[in-house]
């Protein structure tokens, strides 16, 4: 089980493109639970008025924990695949901020995951943004 | 007799500096490529195809965030287009004098669904933005986004927008 954690939070760090572009860091994973950080880049800067970062990149580090969470389920899913993430931005996130997701996996059918998260900047207790997303679940092949 | 209309080039240079200050002011953008072309008001986005996209290297498949940040730039570019082009044909806005200082507020994301309908492929991606309802303060946007057929979606999402108050009130 370990193994496979370290193996999966390996993975979200090297073979992720996208996680990479962002410099996103998997700070802990286990028992459907998973936590990203995502420091503060110029980059990725929504509105040069204010500096806050878009809304798109934190789309991306709540999609992202989101999936580490379902892969970090007990039930060892092979794989997994967004179906649908609705995302609640609360507040601004603060300039100069790196942002922290925190996403559950809830819940588990069959071929299907449920998933909370949650986005903090550190600078309140109210988070940045909230989300709840459905996951596709693959199942491992049985050993014989 | 009506007046003379402008010439034709004086009025698309004049709207495709807007677009250009509008959309070229947000680092976000240039950072996922994410470009728009023009026709008379109708805006459509593209996502030009890069590997650092990717979010299922195995597939390969654009990362399900890439694709909502499109979506939602995508929305937020409309609205605000739509707002920016009524003052730039009334002429109550020079883009020429637009700068990162001088331009109009962006609209907040008050939320966003994102419905996931096919993996995203690896290649360009399209979207386009409709705005469904336009109040005073609130905005509902609903966008689709598309790959190499206009009718298989990709993606498609809702969101809505708290637009910017004037400052007089």
């Amino acid at each position: 089980m370990t193994e496979r954690l370290a193996e999966i939070a390996r993975q979200f760090i090297e073979a992720i493109p996208h996680a990479r572009a962002l410099r996103l860091s998997l700070e802990t994973i286990g028992a459907g639970e998973a936590e990203i950080v995502m420091p503060y880049d110029a980059r990725l800067v929504g509105d040069p008025a204010t500096g806050v970062i878009h809304g798109g990149a934190v789309s991306t580090l709540m999609d992202t924990c989101s999936g580490a969470a379902v892969m970090a389920h007990a039930s060892a899913p092979a794989g997994t695949a967004t179906l649908d993430l609705r995302i609640d931005y609360m507040r601004p996130a603060a300039p100069g901020k790196s942002i922290r997701a925190r996403a559950t996996c809830y819940h588990v059918t069959r071929s299907i995951a449920f998933v909370r998260a949650e986005a903090h900047d550190g600078e309140a207790d109210t988070p940045v943004a909230s989300a709840t997303g459905a996951f596709t679940l693959e199942r491992a092949e049985r050993p014989e | 007799m009506r007046p003379r209309p402008e010439p034709v080039q004086v009025i698309k240079e004049r709207r495709d500096a807007a677009l250009a200050k509008l959309v070229g002011g947000i680092p976000y953008v240039a950072f996922l490529g994410i470009r728009f072309e023009r026709r008379g008001d109708e805006l459509t986005a593209t996502l030009p195809y890069s590997d650092m996209l990717i979010g299922n290297p195995v597939l390969p498949a654009l990362h399900g965030g890439v694709t909502a940040a499109f979506l939602e730039t995508t929305a937020i570019i409309e609205l605000s287009w739509s707002r920016l082009w009524s003052e730039v044909e009334a002429k109550r806005i020079d883009p020429q004098a637009l700068d990162a200082t001088r331009m109009p507020r962006m609209p907040k994301t008050i939320d966003f669904t994102v419905d996931y309908l096919r993996s995203g492929l690896p290649r360009d991606a399209y979207a386009r933005a409709r705005i469904n309802r336009s109040g005073r303060r609130y905005a509902s946007v609903h966008v689709e986004a598309w790959q190499d057929n206009r009718d298989r979606l990709f993606a498609q999402a809702t969101g809505h927008f708290l637009m910017p108050q004037a400052p007089d009130g």
